[in-house]
């Protein structure tokens, strides 16, 4: 209970508990086989609660996960058995509201796997091996948009979102065709 | 099922085709990879290519070495494009394709330059790229630009910089710790998170100081921490603190403390329970100091968010093993979580409940779960069973509704795991108390009678057999048991034919009726059913008269094999079949010792606040085997009492001896369970010197030496001492441990021939007058109370002088008369004045004792005793207290 509060992973997954993007920090889970059986049986113990509104909790083979859903998209960050819940869902609400922001309100899959460079620089962006790095979802969202603007430029809140919305229909053109 | 997903459900194919990597291949984006190497870039494709190559990786998609290492060099081509996005990009594709240490090398001047970039984004990302992949040589050479990000102005700077020092200090401890001024400087940080991961950096670097730590905290918590995830971390270091500290400082207030009730009132709700959670962790915690910590977590429960509810029941559940008063203020809003949505909440709240509640909410909390069983998983059922199991053993006069409760659910759908809970929830039930052997017997029976679990059955059978023939009316279970020979595969037949057996051997008045069900077994279509029918048969005499079972068809059909299963096994294993038959008496008995620590394996029973059952009786009868097979002590009697081994070395010493003190009517056996911990020994003729010298009373009779003692394998060597017929008598052993030792070429196993005498010495041991005092509980201890009567009562008062606590003083007492604490009553409220405790046991020479202390502080700190005993035997109440005035 020194150490520092550690995050094991962090997993956005759809209605059907297939990946649009996980990160796992901890080497608990030595492969990608055994990745995918946790979530998918993560998935199908908690796809029938309602964590719509506030976030929701677990406990799931001695991990603590907090888990918030939107649309078709499912958010879930796991810790330790002995973590402080609420550091946990202080991520997962910081993960949550910057892909909301990011994506500019729309938040499914779609949209998710059109902007995935954003939700991976997120993720980035949110935990280092680990370690919580900002949880603060506006710093979290600024450091990934002000990745289409130029360095000199000031970083207020109005270039963000210009920047966001040049950059994402770029990109989401170009991924489409 | 919420609505939104039935709507995503039609439109799903739809849906699959807007995605942007249908169909996408890993051949083909590695050729589209090529495009990094175009002389003039397009950022645009290239992030979109390394979007798809880490899409590729996110879905579990590998890239062989070959593979990987094309995509890296080609990737480090595009640090020449100016473009932010792209180099974002290219930071984090690096770190995924987690390249080799070769192959760092080019990316390390690139990567060099973006740390001192004038770019505050290049600089972090630059630091958490290189410190990823690097190993210590280069370390060296950027150390210097890392100590200056560290103090950067720039907050995302200087976090980068500290995290990968708190990575880094894992694998190149000696050069992060270089960094602690730096570091110290950034702990003031205004930035709140550089200030977290500074703390938590400077922690880490001083862990093993622990005056360092001291001072860390003893600072720090004057001062202001600005982000509640520093303040968390400091609250947890200032647990640490006040755990290390509490051997040392024996006087007043804990220290510390005031900072954590402050905590309690931070803006944060991640701080307060944090605090909350601290508090109820500390060392014996008083009522007082937890007071404000289980308010703060009452109000938790009532909140809307879950993870808050959540976090707060589970605390209070650990809160109520320990200190189940102190939660029962909780316990109306409790009652309000057991309709919770959420089942781990509504699960630990019910748990909680069971913990706290006394014995006539008993009743109404039943209900209230009987509701609540059939909709929550199996593993959380479980743990509902296992709370209730301990409630039973703590509350034995509500055993019937208890009892009911369980043969409710056992009926109901439900895994193996759960059903074996409720299984072994009721066998512990019959054992512990017996009011409830009929009726659990009759539930267990209806319970086979549809049982798809052949385990269960065949151990429910097995348990029949033995508890069902010692009953009022043993004919009664005959119907359930004859039912399982016809109904059931031939695993749960055979088992069924071995328990009817059992019944014909111990209940003359059934045999008749038993030959003939037995005898219709013989025309079974299996043959292990037909063989036991047949054996049985012949040893229970069905030769038409009814005669009575003789002792040694009873040892047959009762007695555990006196030979360890795994040797058995393994003898069988071995045998190869031939003329010559199996010789039973060819397997070894030495049993294998098990650790210490594996012999208080069975923590699954229920620890909470119920006695804990007396061990497991087959350690005992184990006990009882091995000796009787040693000729020398195989006219001692009935072995009374085998106490737990004491050890008599310190851990980890060249020989590890512990000894287990076997108590007779007349005699005393040692038995000294020997490890050799050294492998280039073997030890030979090992042997204790005993000396009897300050335990007048005994005199050695007999003593068995090991022959041999190779290395790490455990041995046993035992002495025995005569002592007068059933007294009591107390005395100090000094022991030596005496033995040849031989040098073993560690190479080849293979001992020399001449060896040297040695000797050992071991701690003392002692016989207390615990060790003739048998745990035994009672159900109802009022009821034994009263039957046993006043005739034989001793009352006295005694001063037990000063103690830290009452719990400490009820502990002591306990200890001293090693007896069995009944109805929970060893827990002792912390910061209570008074208390009652009750115990009961039987002492040698089959009497039962029953006593009754009641303590209570007297000044500041004396604490006084009233001891109450009441037994069979005058002359034994005398003992007790004599015990107790001597301890």
């Amino acid at each position: 209970m020194e150490s520092c509060p550690s995050i094991k992973n962090i997993l956005l997954l759809d209605s059907e508990g297939n990946r649009v993007a996980v990160k796992y920090y901890s080497d608990e889970w030595p492969n990608n086989s055994v990745k995918e059986a946790f979530e998918k049986s993560l998935f199908s113990k908690t796809q029938k609660t309602n964590a719509r509104t506030e976030a929701e909790i677990a406990m799931f083979e001695s991990h603590i996960i907090v888990y918030k859903f939107v649309q078709d998209l499912h958010f879930f960050v796991t810790g330790a058995e002995n973590e402080n819940e609420l550091i946990l869902v202080t991520v997962l609400q910081g993960f949550f509201d910057a892909v909301g922001l990011l994506l500019r309100g729309t938040v499914d899959k779609k949209e998710a796997l059109e902007n995935l460079d954003l939700i991976l620089l997120c993720l980035d962006e949110i935990v280092d091996g680990g370690i919580i790095l900002e949880t603060d979802a506006n710093v979290i969202a600024g450091k990934v948009a002000s990745h289409s603007i130029d360095a000199a430029a000031p970083l207020s809140e109005q270039t963000i979102s210009q920047a966001l919305a040049t950059a994402r229909e770029h990109l989401a053109r170009s991924l489409l065709k | 099922m919420a609505q939104p997903f039935l709507k995503k459900d039609d439109d799903h194919d739809d849906e699959a085709d807007y995605s942007p990597f249908l169909g996408i291949e890993k051949g083909a984006v590695l050729q589209e990879a090529r495009v990094f190497n175009d002389h003039q870039l397009d950022p645009r494709r290239c992030s979109q290519v390394i979007t798809k190559l880490l899409y590729l990786l996110n879905q579990g998609e590998t890239f062989t070495k070959v593979e990987a290492t094309e995509v890296f060099f080609a990737v480090t081509k595009l640090f020449q494009s100016r473009d932010l996005g792209l180099r974002r990009m290219v930071y984090v594709i690096i770190k995924e394709l987690s390249p080799s240490a070769d192959e760092v090398i080019i990316v390390t001047s690139s990567l060099m330059k973006d740390m001192t970039s004038k770019t505050d984004m290049y600089r972090a990302n630059a630091i958490r790229v290189l410190c990823r992949i690097t190993d210590g040589t280069l370390l060296t050479q950027i150390e210097r630009y890392l100590k200056q990000a560290i103090v950067d102005k720039n907050p995302v700077v200087a976090s980068a910089a500290l995290v990968s020092g708190i990575h880094l200090l894992q694998t190149n401890p000696e050069i992060v710790k270089r960094w602690s001024n730096e570091v110290q400087e950034a702990v003031q940080s205004r930035a709140a998170l550089v200030q977290f991961h500074a703390l938590a950096l400077l922690h880490q670097i001083r862990q093993n100081d622990r005056l360092a730590v001291n001072k860390l905290v003893s600072s720090l918590t004057k001062g202001s921490v600005r982000s509640p995830l520093a303040q968390c971390l400091l609250i947890r270091y200032t647990s640490q603190v006040i755990r290390e500290s509490a051997s040392n400082t024996q006087t007043g207030d804990r220290p510390f403390y005031d900072f954590l009730e402050g905590c309690l009132r931070h803006k944060a709700e991640m701080v307060i329970f944090e605090a909350a959670r601290a508090i109820t962790e500390l060392n014996g915690v008083t009522s007082r100091e937890l007071t404000p910590a289980i308010t703060v977590l009452q109000l938790f429960l009532s909140s809307t968010k879950p993870v808050l509810r959540f976090a707060a029941v589970r605390t209070l559940n650990k809160v109520a093993m320990t200190h189940p008063i102190a939660v029962t203020n909780c316990n109306i809003d409790m009652e309000s979580l057991i309709s919770d949505q959420n089942r781990s909440i509504a699960t630990l709240a019910i748990t909680t409940l069971l913990k706290t509640g006394n014995e006539f909410s008993v009743d109404r909390l039943m209900k209230q779960i009987t509701t609540f069983m059939s909709d929550i998983a199996d593993e959380f059922k479980i743990v509902v069973i296992e709370a209730i199991r301990s409630l039973c053993l703590k509350f034995p006069l509500k055993h019937r509704s208890l009892m009911n409760f369980l043969s409710n659910i056992i009926r109901e759908e439900g895994g193996f795991e759960y059903k074996k809970a409720i299984v072994d929830s009721i066998v512990i039930l019959i054992r512990d108390i017996p009011e409830a052997k009929e009726s659990g017997l009759l539930h267990l029976c209806e319970f086979i009678e549809d049982c798809e679990f052949t385990y269960l059955s065949t151990q429910i059978l097995h348990f029949l057999g033995i508890e069902g023939p010692k009953t009022s009316d043993p004919s009664k279970y005959i119907r359930y048991i004859y039912n399982r020979v016809h109904l059931e595969n031939a695993t749960v037949r055979a088992g069924a034919v071995s328990t009817l057996a059992k019944f014909g051997a111990m209940v003359d008045s059934l045999k008749p009726r038993i030959f003939v069900l037995l005898r219709r077994c013989l025309f079974d279509t299996d043959d292990e059913v037909r063989d036991r029918a047949t054996l049985y048969l012949n040893t229970l005499g069905a030769d038409g008269a009814v005669v009575e079972t003789g002792e040694d068809v009873k040892e047959f059909l009762f007695g555990s094999l006196d030979i360890p299963l795994v040797n058995l096994e393994r003898s069988l294993k071995n045998y190869e079949p031939s003329e010559e038959s199996f010789d039973i008496n060819s397997v070894p008995k030495e049993v294998k010792i098990q650790p210490l620590a594996e012999k208080k394996a069975p923590g699954k029973k229920p620890t909470g606040l119920g006695g804990p059952p007396p061990g497991p009786p087959s350690t005992i009868d184990a006990y009882e085997k091995l000796l009787l097979s040693i000729p020398e002590f195989a006219n001692f009697g009935k072995l009374f009492k085998s106490s737990a081994p004491v050890e008599l070395t310190e851990a980890e010493t060249e020989y590890a001896v512990n000894v287990v003190k076997h108590i007779f009517d007349g005699h005393v056996v040692f038995q000294y369970n020997c490890t050799n911990t050294i492998p280039e020994q073997l030890l030979e003729n090992v042997t204790v010197i005993v000396d009897a010298s300050e335990a007048e009373e005994f005199a050695e009779v007999a003593s068995k030496p090991l022959r041999s003692l190779p290395y790490d394998s455990p041995g046993q060597t035992f002495v025995a001492f005569e002592k007068p017929e059933g007294v009591p008598a107390v005395g100090k052993f000094s022991n030596m441990l005496r033995f040849i030792v031989k040098e073993v070429d560690p190479s080849t196993g293979e001992a020399e021939d001449d060896g040297v005498e040695d000797e050992y010495q071991l701690e003392e041991l002692e016989v207390v007058a615990a060790d003739y005092m048998l745990k035994v509980g009672v159900s109802n201890f009022r009821n034994a109370w009263e039957s046993m009567g006043p005739d034989c009562e001793r009352v006295d008062e005694y001063g037990l002088g000063p103690r830290e606590n009452l719990a400490e003083a009820v502990n002591a007492v306990i200890n001293l008369l090693g007896m069995q604490p009944c109805e929970g009553t060893e827990v002792v409220p912390s910061n209570s004045r008074s208390h009652t405790c009750l115990l009961s046991g039987v002492y040698i020479g089959n009497v039962k004792v029953l006593v009754r202390l009641q303590f209570g502080i007297d000044g500041p700190k004396d604490v006084a005793m009233k001891l109450a005993v009441r037994s069979e035997d005058e002359a034994v109440s005398d003992v007790i207290h004599e015990i107790v005035a001597s301890g």
